[in-house]
């Protein structure tokens, strides 16, 4: 997933610690046996580290996809277990990390520890080159304990697992401005087809409801698979979105056909979009970092796009409940099927075993670093990060809409379902799944789109 | 194969423009209507190049709002679009211009050593082979560069030079042989053979006649080859994009201005600005030593 | 790395380099005689001929064993991978849009240089408007794909918004609607080309302005004075005698036209109908990490233009001879 240029500065920065950081704090002060802590900083409690023992004078690499500026919160939160553990970790974050990292892996020269974007990704790295090492059991005790099966099955090749969450995001959201609703009268929608009502009201009413937007550079389209994957779950269920994605029924097949002619009942529809923006062919040329800023406007009021989105409102957005933006779950289509959230992540794949690189990679997928690295957010004011972690304490995450993902992630009677384009492989989940929804919102019909996908997916799999 | 004459075309000096010879039959053309076409095509070729220009210097919200054509209904000039992208945020393009200057003098430099090398071995030494190499290093400029990424960046990888300046430095340079060891060579002909006698005679031996005849009378030749490489490595994506990567401790101006094209599509105000830097460069270097450009660039196209 | 450490690298690079150039003249310039003009001869030509083997005569060579080889080069799939190229749908129109470009770009660029070489020569202000064409050759396709995202640029027309780009801004000025220029398929692939035109008209212009010149004054005062004059002079005299110029400058905009991917990423990522098999040859190779079908396509490129030079040597070797 492209990383979202955050543009939003310090808010409500200073909430209390919540009662697991407490917790955790008060459980360190016991036999904390502080490692050289730096004369600038306060010197971290080192008890929860002591489990990884004495790494001093070793070093880790970590090479991501996360650049400037959201890599600095991830450098901070790595400060308490170097300090703790004596390890030093080396951070490389790079735009062209995908292209990069399966040449480096494959000439031999990986990287200890790489943040891999798309579990898509880490199963042809798995497969292909064989170098990424299967998850050590802290890794594995803790994926168990603290994640959702989604997300631990998404980090797992042919039944392996290999890589824990790192960051997750929910997709499931449309944006909206409670601000508006109000003056306006509009309630959030429960349900698709109040949805669609307030949709043709606000049309009878003169405005344009919806507002998109897939314009990604060479990831043109994303938005769009996202959009049909939380459409499939809404209308067909979770157990053909499965198969769906697993190539058991056909791309083209007629479960995947109704679900993307309702998206079309949607985008395609010239009375509902494309609010501010133009046509619906416009969508494919507003770059989806713009694709929402019109509901700042009023000249729209819907937008569907994940919690990330956070990070693209300009300087100064009220993003709360009663604020300028704030977000409601897609409602569901069909009453039989269960509520599923669509969610993404990224995973922490290890190309080497050494003890110390076992041991940041439990330490990464333990619940002290998703507090460190909430609270490191925070401390910088950048919004739109969360993790699945259940042992996350929604308190150290600083926006409500961070709180409100976080809170959906740990609601146990939540059904997940993983980006389905980034299972699939990636002939078609990054290639031929975007051109072809790209295809289909300038014109092409959703018969020939959904073929074209067919046909490109590679035989035997 | 030829090269064209080049001497007198182009003169950068438009007083000498202006003193040639009044009209003759070569110019029956340039009726009103002529002027006229000509007008029209300069205008054309000039606009898009002036809007950009124009527009890197208005404020965002005139950017974004309106064309750069309503500048002159309501005029606004402002500098901060450059004083963000080239100091501003966390990734200043300064940085990146610094990258771009490291990168493109050593790919300019070694390949013009070891082809003005190369070139004198093969125009004034005898050796085995000699020839069939010379034929096989001119068939090589018809190879696109894209056959030789991959196993290329295997190569570096495999030798721990991946992300260092290196990679991007030999690669240009490889890339760059075949065309200037042609170059060089055909220029290194054309010397007289009497002059490089004369000097056997008085007891030099090729380190001598190479140093002190050749590359005084290369001077224009190496130049026009250097400033041609000197816009292809600088203005350059692809090789950059392959063996910098993106990581702002290699990557050239071109790398980040097509980032930013990419994901910062809205940002049209920091775009402008960002891609004016970026050509600005390269337009004083072609504006300053023009002859030598033209020259490079006729010499060059034969390059495969 | 900061700046330091990046000029310690500059450093290392002249150091390295001053001692290959310092090896070269130490063995060249020892002792005299048959044996030691060889070894001269060598020394001058090897080191950049070791270059060349390493950075490019064995990396083509393993790109073209490659693209016989399957994505992660393990098993032999022969002809698969081009197979694949000539069938697939997508790639279908990479390929026609391919065509496209090597058709119309090196054709319209040649014939605007050519004609404005004509318009401007002799002219009062030639220097001044050949340097107005030729300025976009010193622009990188990077920053011309961004001035002429200004001209193409869409605004909905739609109250209080104004367009912003040019074309469309004379549509309208014009009483005509808006277009969303870039998803208008098939001939997205114009726009585009036009930018290359745009960046190759100056180089057509200067070569053929070149070659004007190079005709023989005679020729054209013996026409004048038969009474050809105008465009019967430009179709009668000048176009024959610059013939070999414009071959050159056709071919060696082909061969240009055919690896350009910067234009393409740069204004539209591939989308919307308009990839060619350049752009297709990165995406392949590192967005899909399909190692034997980005080397196939990076053949292909090749054997396209091997044809073209063919050609273009054959023509100048008729030129010679006459």
């Amino acid at each position: 997933m492209p990383a979202v240029p955050s543009r939003r500065p310090t808010r409500a920065a200073g909430l209390a610690s919540g009662v697991l950081a407490l917790t955790l704090a008060v459980a360190a002060c016991g036999g904390s046996n502080v490692a050289g802590g730096g004369p600038t900083g306060p010197a971290p409690e080192c008890g929860a580290y002591a489990q990884y023992g004495d790494l001093n004078g070793t070093t880790v690499t970590v090479y991501t996809s996360i650049i400037t500026p959201e890599d600095q919160p991830h450098i901070d939160s790595y400060k308490s277990f170097e300090q703790c553990t004596g390890a030093k970790i080396v951070y490389e974050g790079s735009k062209e990390f995908e292209a990069q990292l399966p040449v480096r892996v494959q000439a031999g020269s990986p990287p200890d520890i790489a943040f891999v974007p798309q579990p898509g990704l880490l199963s042809t790295l798995v497969r292909q080159t064989g170098a990424v090492k299967p998850a050590p059991a802290g890794v594995a005790a803790n994926v168990d304990q603290y994640y959702p099966e989604t997300f631990k099955s998404a980090g797992s090749v042919d039944g392996t697992l290999y890589a824990a969450p790192l960051g997750a995001n929910v997709k499931s959201f449309v944006w909206y401005s409670p601000k508006a609703f109000q003056a306006k009268g509009y309630t959030v929608p429960t349900t698709w087809a109040e949805m669609t009502t307030l949709s043709d009201r606000i049309v009878a009413e003169g405005g344009k409801p919806w507002c998109a937007g897939i314009a990604s550079g060479e990831a043109t389209g994303w938005p769009l698979t996202d959009w049909l994957e939380d459409v499939m779950l809404r209308e067909n269920g979770p157990q053909v979105y499965d198969q769906w994605v697993t190539h058991a029924i056909p791309f083209n097949g007629p479960q995947v056909s109704a679900a993307l002619d309702r998206v079309g009942s949607v985008l395609k529809n010239p009375a509902y979009v494309n609010g501010g923006l133009g046509d619906p062919s416009s969508i494919a040329t507003t770059t989806f970092q713009d694709a929402g800023l019109p509901i700042l406007d009023e000249t729209c009021y819907l937008h569907r796009q994940a919690n990330f989105y956070a990070a693209n409102w300009p300087e100064g957005t009220d993003i709360s409940e009663n604020g300028d933006v704030y977000a409601f779950e897609l409602p569901p289509i069909n009453p039989a099927t269960p509520q599923t959230i669509l969610v993404g992540a990224e995973f922490v794949a290890a190309f080497s075993d050494r003890p110390e690189v076992q041991a940041f990679q439990s330490y990464l997928s333990s619940p002290e670093w998703a507090n460190e690295k909430a609270k490191a957010g925070t401390a910088l004011g950048q919004s739109g990060w969360v993790s699945a972690n259940t042992g996350l304490d929604p308190a150290n995450l600083a926006s409500p809409i961070d709180r409100l993902t976080a809170e959906i992630l740990q609601d146990e009677g939540n059904t997940f379902r993983f980006d389905g384009s980034d299972l699939m492989p990636g002939a078609v989940g990054s290639a031929t799944f975007w051109r072809g929804m790209t295809d289909w919102i300038t014109g092409t019909s959703t018969a020939d789109a959904l073929t074209f996908i067919e046909q490109s997916w590679p035989a035997g799999q | 194969m030829t090269l064209l004459d080049t001497r007198d075309d182009a003169t950068p000096d438009i007083v000498t423009a202006a003193t040639t010879r009044p009209a003759t039959a070569r110019n029956r053309l340039s009726s009103r209507w002529a002027s006229l076409a000509a007008v029209v095509i300069a205008v054309l070729w000039t606009i898009p190049t002036f809007g950009l220009f124009l527009s890197s210097f208005r404020p965002e919200r005139d950017v974004q709002r309106t064309g750069w054509w309503t500048f002159f209904a309501h005029p606004a000039i402002t500098f901060d679009n450059y004083a963000e992208v080239l100091f501003g945020g966390s990734q200043p393009l300064i940085g990146y211009v610094a990258n771009s200057v490291l990168i493109t003098l050593p790919s300019v430099a070694i390949p013009i050593v070891l082809a003005t090398l190369a070139a004198y071995g093969f125009a004034w030494t005898t050796f085995p082979l000699r020839d069939t190499l010379f034929v096989a290093i001119f068939a090589l400029q018809i190879v696109p560069l894209q056959v030789a990424l991959l196993p290329l960046l295997e190569i570096f990888v495999g030798s721990g030079l991946n992300n260092t300046f290196w990679t991007v430095w030999i690669a240009h340079s490889t890339f760059a042989l075949p065309l200037a060891i042609f170059l060089l060579h055909n220029a290194m002909r054309e010397v007289p053979a009497e002059l490089v006698e004369a000097a056997r005679v008085d007891g030099a031996g090729h380190v001598r006649i190479f140093t002190t005849i050749m590359l005084p009378l290369l001077k224009p030749a190496i130049a026009a080859f250097a400033v041609f490489q000197f816009l292809w490595v600088w203005n350059d994506l692809l090789v950059a994009l392959v063996f910098a990567g993106g990581t702002s401790d290699v990557a050239p101006l071109t790398v980040r201005v097509a980032e930013l094209a990419g994901t910062r599509g809205a940002d049209w105000h920091l775009l402008a600005a960002g891609a004016f830097v970026s050509i600005v460069v390269p337009l004083l270097v072609f504006l300053g030593l023009q002859r030598y450009f033209v020259r490079g660039l006729l010499a060059g196209s034969v390059k495969g | 790395m900061t700046l330091l450490d990046k000029l310690v690298q500059l450093l290392v690079a002249v150091a390295v380099f001053a001692a290959v150039l310092g090896v070269v003249l130490l063995v060249a310039g020892r002792g005299k005689g048959r044996r030691a003009e060889q070894v001269a001869g060598i020394a001058f030509a090897a080191p950049a001929i070791l270059l060349l083997i390493v950075g490019l005569l064995y990396p083509a060579a393993r790109t073209a064993v490659q693209s016989l080889l399957d994505a992660r080069s393990a098993g032999f799939v022969g002809l698969d991978n081009y197979i694949r190229i000539f069938t697939q749908p997508d790639l279908l129109i990479v390929l026609r849009n391919t065509v496209l470009w090597v058709v119309v770009t090196p054709i319209l660029a040649t014939a605007t240089g050519l004609v404005y070489a004509v318009l401007v020569d002799r002219t009062r202000f030639e220097s001044f408007a050949k340097a107005l064409i030729f300025l976009p050759m010193a622009i990188s396709f990077v920053g011309a794909s961004i001035i002429w995202k200004f001209v193409y640029e869409y605004r909905p027309n739609q109250q209080n918004i104004q367009q912003t780009g040019l074309v469309n801004q004379f549509l309208v000025w014009l009483g005509f609607e808006p277009v969303n220029l870039i998803l208008q398929q098939p001939w997205n692939n114009l726009l585009l080309i036009v930018v290359m035109i745009w960046i190759q008209a100056g180089f057509a212009m200067t070569v053929l302005s070149a070659a004007i010149k190079a005709i023989p004054s005679d020729v054209v005062e013996a026409a004048g004075l038969d009474g050809v004059g105008g465009v019967r002079l430009f179709w009668y005299i000048t176009l024959p005698s610059i013939r070999p110029a414009v071959v050159v400058v056709v071919t060696a905009i082909s061969i240009a036209v055919l690896k350009v991917f910067d234009i393409v990423r740069t204004m539209t990522g591939g989308q919307f109908g308009t990839s060619v098999v350049a752009n297709e040859f990165y995406v392949q190779s590192f967005r899909l990490s399909d190692l034997g079908m980005g080397s196939a396509l990076a053949m292909l490129l090749f054997l396209l233009v091997v044809p073209i030079v063919v050609y273009n040597v054959r023509q100048m070797r008729k030129a010679n001879a006459r």
